[in-house]
């Protein structure tokens, strides 16, 4: 290879490289994607920010420990005629490399407590979902939005046809070629997706149904049990309209890895619309004479997991 | 302790502990068929369990019998003496550690599941939409959860047969010591007696927990499926009374030990073990009767 | 007491006995067992390191192509629970076993029947537990932390709770001995601050296993009766909380891992010092340094825990103790790096994978220290980053540091040499691979990839079908393991000298090797050279 093509092809690495750590370059997890996503929200740049730094660090410290420790392997080989020295210890080195860690870690415990306080803080929040997580599936109840209370707008939102198709065992269908427009949301897509508006404080509580989920988009920067019988509160501000992918986060039987979380951010006029319709469809379900509670909280599927 | 030893001792080869691995096998294996037993079942599970269990028994049986002789041949010197010392040492630290997972888990619920799902601290929520009606306390109303799990029971009165019993064990540790020091001072007569009375004493505790468990069950309607309240209740107890009974056993073996002629002054490390177990109920009792009945 | 007495007691005083029942399953013999615990170490890691191939297989690209999701998270769980109980935590004490007494002037363990029993218990109770993959219901599927109410469905809970219970209760025997045998056997002069540094990890790992082994026995216990007894510890709705079989394993979960890493970093505080030919550094802060991280083991458990919901002062309050493992660990790694500098070292097999073992045991503990930060761990926890953070501590941590041991101590077992070379492949072929295998699930982790899935979006196929590979490769270069082994035990020609490195000290390098059947019938003399650290007379 000429110089050039050297440099060339190491611009075209250094750039790769780059798209694929920054994060921020997709929405949504790439192939060959090596960081965390920076996210969407207010929050999520703490944990972004968080595993950047201390990512930095640590690597610093290896390269200086495991620097010293190939240096020694060099230097320091009998096959070299080396003869071992016989000292055994050094007080002031010892305090020397017990005291630089602390004030390390000092360091980062500080940047990583800041800004917990304002994560658990869920007062202020101008909507209210609640989260239920089912085997396998999620249900969402809006509760209340700028203070008005919601009534009967509430879904299941499970894996989407084409996914649940394609991954039975021996389908014979090709993952790659579940998509929506040129996203590939093979295993990432729901049949009805949660909607909420942007630039909005949500606060959601969680809780499970039957055994414990955990509640996650990565985008929002944060995960959170839903555990039967406890309801847990987490809240996020979206700050661009878009769709945000994420999955369940605990083990909860046979089909853990298909309940996929799809939220839709929409602007707060659309979101206005979207939830008009929404209540006006269950106004019309509830004076409808009630033959079946179609999409009430199904009874979880007993069945073998375990 | 260890200075004298000018040689070391290790012991014969033995088919105990391998016999001790089937027949513990056995009996879990037993009691998880019994326990997955589906409607129609033979009882294959139970009597699998009923052949391991006597088994387990035979195995102890055994396995004594052959260690005591070589005690009583002299072989063992003062070294394996110190071993098997630190053996019952730890062995009961591991004890306390296994009760010391029910107390944990009481002590959560009472300090924090409890009065979380009553809606304290950081049990808003979990109050608000899930539980609102229900008013966290301990005891007789709350103890079984927001569900009333297992309907309404009273509880067991700590100043009734739990003060008796707790007067029992503690009699029953000075019986023990006062057996330990006859037995230093080698009267074998106020040994027998004493320990006897510390026999006596442990059965006599282990009638009153039945009893209690009888009236538990019958007549207030305290059971295990009483919500937290009856598991706590009756794991603790529960583990706490198998604990007593099979220190009573062991008293009850050391004493026809001691009409044997098996301990001397010096030499009574099988005493002594077992008296540190039966002090080691008694402290898990005391706690018992303070976290449980009293408190 | 008449001691003349005692020595009838061993009627095999000159050699193992013949018959093979005798020989094996009535042993007294310390080094025996120790065998025993060894290989039964070597088997389970075969069949858990199968389990992972299902897992590796199934993984290799997206859609599901071999096994139904169930069995896939049978798979995850039993091989976890396998690699964890049958294969690493035998493997360590069958090295304690082997070398405890030879280490500190010991004719035996303490209480050899018990010994024997702490065996016995566990190939009947890893029966017990694989069983349940062949039952109708299945085996337990639900993690190998069994996370109530998801581990109440299992059908076969009462099989695996049980099995459970036989391997505390070996460990906890098994742990005693060793305590029993440190604190009660040594010979004369072998002080406590003389014992070599694999020796006191090994007392401080036996108080960590007493402390917490009964604890998941009350957890499972627990668990067992809220199955079939109808008690509420975990269901909210009778006043429990599923949280609080979560603080109750971790508190046993989290002393687990070090169980774990303990051993091996005194296998590797042996080893590095032997062939740097120069003495351990800091010895002292060595003992300090893993009492340390024992002690600190207990207050940090709800680190696995910051996603359920604790109170934010909960939170923080772990987050800080967890930190804190570093900077012991840290002393650990530096004097590492200290006793290398200025030694004369040499590369053979057990040093090689005693080097990685530093490299890689620290970037895995740079990960747990990202785990550690509770608002990153919003986005790792249960994802592959946590994946790859606990293999790198426990595959090229605790199974790098017995692979080291096993080639270092198998000469002194066996009297023969393994084969150098092959030694050296082996080495390579688990160093590259391992690496392959694990180093992309940080990425996948990242990018958001959840742990225990059978299947995945696309976005994550490019890393899944490399690990896959680093993961077959893996666990065939592991066959080359087994052939050294085999060779070295049964066909090696090249006989192993007593001391057979040539910077190694310590008691047990003064025996023969092969070490015989019996050894240390009465105290030995200790000598200025066979102490690793410390004088004869101070
Ligand atoms: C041998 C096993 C082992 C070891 C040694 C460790 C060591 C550590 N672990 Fe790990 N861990 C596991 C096994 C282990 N872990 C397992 C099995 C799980 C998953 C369980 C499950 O969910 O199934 C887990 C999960 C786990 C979690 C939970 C993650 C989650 O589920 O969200 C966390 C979080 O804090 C964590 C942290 C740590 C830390 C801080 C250390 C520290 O001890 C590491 C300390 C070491 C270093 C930091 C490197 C050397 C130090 C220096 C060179 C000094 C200078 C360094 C600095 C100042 C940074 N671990
Ligand atoms: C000490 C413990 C230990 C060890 C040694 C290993 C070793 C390995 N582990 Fe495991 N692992 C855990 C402890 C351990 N693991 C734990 C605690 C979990 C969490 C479980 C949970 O979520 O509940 C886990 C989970 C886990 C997962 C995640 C599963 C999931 O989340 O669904 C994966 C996936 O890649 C994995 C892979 C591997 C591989 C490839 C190895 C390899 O190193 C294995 C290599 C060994 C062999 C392969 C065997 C020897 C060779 C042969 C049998 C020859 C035949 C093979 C070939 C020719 C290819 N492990
Ligand atoms: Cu729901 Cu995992
Ligand atoms: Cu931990």
């Amino acid at each position: 290879m000429t110089s050039g093509g050297i440099r060339r092809s190491f611009a075209a690495w250094a750039a790769l490289a780059l798209a694929s750590f920054g994060g921020a370059a997709h929405a949504e997890p790439g192939p060959w994607q090596l960081n965390m996503t920076r996210g969407v929200t207010t929050w999520s740049q703490v944990p972004y920010d968080l595993n950047n730094i201390t990512l930095g660090v640590c690597a610093g410290i290896g390269i200086l420990v495991f620097g010293a420790m190939f240096i020694a392997m060099f230097r320091f080989r009998k096959s070299r005629g080396v003869v071992a020295e016989t000292w055994s210890h050094n007080t002031t080195l010892e305090i020397v490399w017990t005291t630089i860690p602390v004030i390390i870690l000092i360091t980062l415990a500080y940047l990583a407590t800041g800004g917990l306080t304002s994560w658990a803080n869920t007062t202020g929040s101008q909507m209210t979902v609640k989260i239920t997580g089912y085997q396998w599936k999620w249900r969402y109840d809006y509760i209340s939005y700028l203070g008005k209370p919601i009534n009967n707008v509430g879904f299941m939102s499970k894996l989407d046809a084409l996914s649940n198709a394609t991954r039975q065992l021996d389908s014979g269908m090709d993952p790659y070629a579940v998509k929506v427009g040129n996203e590939n949301t093979y295993l990432r897509n729901v049949d009805k997706p949660l909607v909420v508006p942007v630039d909005t404080k949500i606060r959601f509580v969680i809780t499970g149904g039957d055994v414990i989920h955990s509640w996650w988009v990565p985008q929002f920067g944060w995960k959170v049990d839903a555990i039967p019988g406890i309801v847990n509160a987490a809240w996020t501000d979206i700050k661009t309209p878009g769709t945000y992918r994420g999955q369940c986060g605990l083990l909860c039987g046979q089909d853990h890895g298909f309940m996929p979380i799809v939220v839709v951010a929409k602007s707060k006029a659309d979101f206005a619309k979207w939830l008009a319709t929404q209540e006006a469809q269950a106004a019309a379900l509830a004076a409808a004479p009630v033959t079946q509670t179609a999409e009430l909280p199904a009874p979880p599927a007993a069945g073998k997991q375990g | 302790m260890g200075q004298q030893h000018d040689a070391y001792f290790v012991p014969a080869k033995s088919y105990w502990p391998f016999v001790a691995a089937v027949v513990m096998f056995t009996t879990v294996f037993g009691a998880a068929h019994w326990l997955n037993a589906e409607p129609g079942d033979t009882g294959f599970g139970k009597t699998v369990l009923t052949i391991g269990f006597v088994g387990v028994l035979a195995m102890f049986f055994g396995w004594f019998r052959s260690v005591i002789r070589e005690s009583l041949a002299g072989s063992y010197n003062s070294q394996v003496d110190t071993s098997f010392r630190m053996g019952m040492m730890w062995f009961i630290f591991s004890e306390v550690m296994f009760f010391g997972a029910f107390f944990g888990a009481l002590f959560y619920i009472r300090m924090f599941s409890v009065p979380w799902l009553g809606g304290e601290g950081r049990g808003v929520l979990t109050h608000e939409f899930l539980w609102s009606h229900y008013a966290a306390s301990w005891g007789a109303d709350g103890g079984n959860g927001p569900q009333h799990v297992g309907g309404a029971f009273h509880t067991v009165a700590a100043w009734g047969l739990p003060l008796l019993n707790t007067l029992i064990l503690l009699s029953s540790s000075v019986t023990v010591t006062i057996a330990h020091h006859a037995l230093r001072a080698g009267h074998r007569g106020k040994i027998l007696v004493f320990l006897g009375l510390t026999v006596l004493l442990g059965a006599l505790f282990l009638n009153f927990q039945a009893h209690e468990y009888i009236e538990a069950y019958r007549e207030l309607n305290l059971t295990l499926h009483s919500g937290v309240y009856g598991a706590t209740f009756f794991l603790l107890t529960g583990f706490h009374g198998l604990h007593v009974t099979l220190g009573t056993i062991m008293l009850a073996v050391i004493w026809f030990r001691v009409l044997k002629g098996h301990f001397n002054k010096d030499h009574h490390f099988g005493f002594e073990a077992v008296a540190w177990y039966w002090h080691f109920v008694d402290v898990v009792w005391l706690a018992l009767f303070m976290f449980v009945y009293i408190l | 007491m008449s001691h003349a007495a005692t020595h009838d007691q061993h009627d095999d005083h000159h050699g193992a006995p013949k018959n093979f029942f005798q020989r094996w399953c009535m042993s007294t013999n310390h080094k025996d067992i120790g065998t025993l615990y060894l290989i039964f170490a070597l088997t389970m890691f075969f069949i858990g390191g199968s389990f992972a191939m299902v897992i590796r297989a199934e993984l290799f690209k997206p859609g599901l192509q071999l096994v139904q999701p169930y069995f896939f998270n049978e798979m995850t769980t039993l091989h976890a629970l396998v690699m964890i109980f049958g294969a690493i935590m035998p493997a360590f004490v069958g090295l304690g076993n082997w070398m405890i007494p030879l280490m500190v002037g010991a004719p035996d363990m303490a209480l050899p029947r018990m010994n024997n029993l702490s065996f016995w218990i566990l190939p009947f109770a890893f029966t017990l537990l694989l069983s349940t993959l062949f039952m109708p219901g299945g085996s337990a599927a639900g993690g190998w932390t069994m996370l109530p109410p998801l581990s109440l469905q299992s059908s076969s809970l009462a099989y695996t709770v049980f099995a459970i219970h036989l391997m505390g209760i070996s460990s906890i025997m098994g742990a005693i001995n060793i305590i029993a045998t440190i604190l009660n056997m040594r010979a004369p002069g072998m002080d406590l601050l003389k014992m070599p540094v694999f020796v006191w990890s090994w007392l401080i790992t036996a108080f960590l296993l007493i402390a917490v082994m009964p604890v998941l026995a009350g957890a499972v216990t627990m668990l067992l009766t809220d199955k079939y007894f109808g008690t509420n510890f975990f269901n909210p709705g009778g006043g429990g909380d599923p949280v609080l079989y979560q603080h109750i394993f971790w508190f046993f979960g989290h002393p687990e891992v070090y169980i774990m890493i303990l051993p091996a970093f005194g296998i590797i505080s042996e080893v590095i010092p032997t062939f740097s030919r120069k003495p351990i550094f800091g010895y002292k802060a060595m003992v300090f340094a893993i009492a340390s991280i024992a002690f600190l083991s207990f207050i940090v458990w709800a680190h696995h825990m910051f996603t359920v919901g604790l109170p934010l002062g909960a939170d923080i309050f772990f987050m800080y103790a967890t930190m804190l493992i570093a900077v012991p660990t840290g002393v650990k790694v530096f004097n590492w790096v200290s006793t290398m500098w200025g030694g004369s070292m040499t590369f053979e097999t057990p040093m090689l994978f005693a080097i990685s073992f530093v490299i890689l045991f620290t970037i895995g503990g740079f990960s747990g220290l990202m785990l550690a930060m509770v608002p990153a761990d919003f986005q790792y926890h249960d994802t592959y980053f946590v994946v790859a953070h606990f293999h790198y501590v426990l595959v090229t941590g605790a199974l790098f540091a017995i692979i080291s041991a096993t080639y270092y101590w198998l000469p002194k077992w066996t009297g023969r040499m393994y084969s150098e070379f092959w030694g050296k492949v082996h080495f390579w072929n688990s160093v590259i691979w391992v690496n392959v295998l694990f180093f992309p699930q940080h990425f996948l982790g990242l990018a958001g990839m959840p742990r225990r899935v059978p299947d995945y979006n696309v976005a994550f196929a490019n890393f899944n079908m490399i690990s896959s590979i680093g993961g077959f490769l893996f666990g065939a270069s592991q066959l080359i393991f087994l052939g050294v082994l085999i060779h070295c035990v049964f066909f090696s020609k090249k006989r192993a000298a007593d001391r057979v490195w040539e910077g190694a000290k310590g008691l047990e390098w003064t025996v023969p090797s092969p070490a015989p059947h019996h050894t240390f019938d009465v105290p030995p003399v200790i000598h200025e050279g066979d102490l690793a650290h410390g004088h004869v007379n101070d």
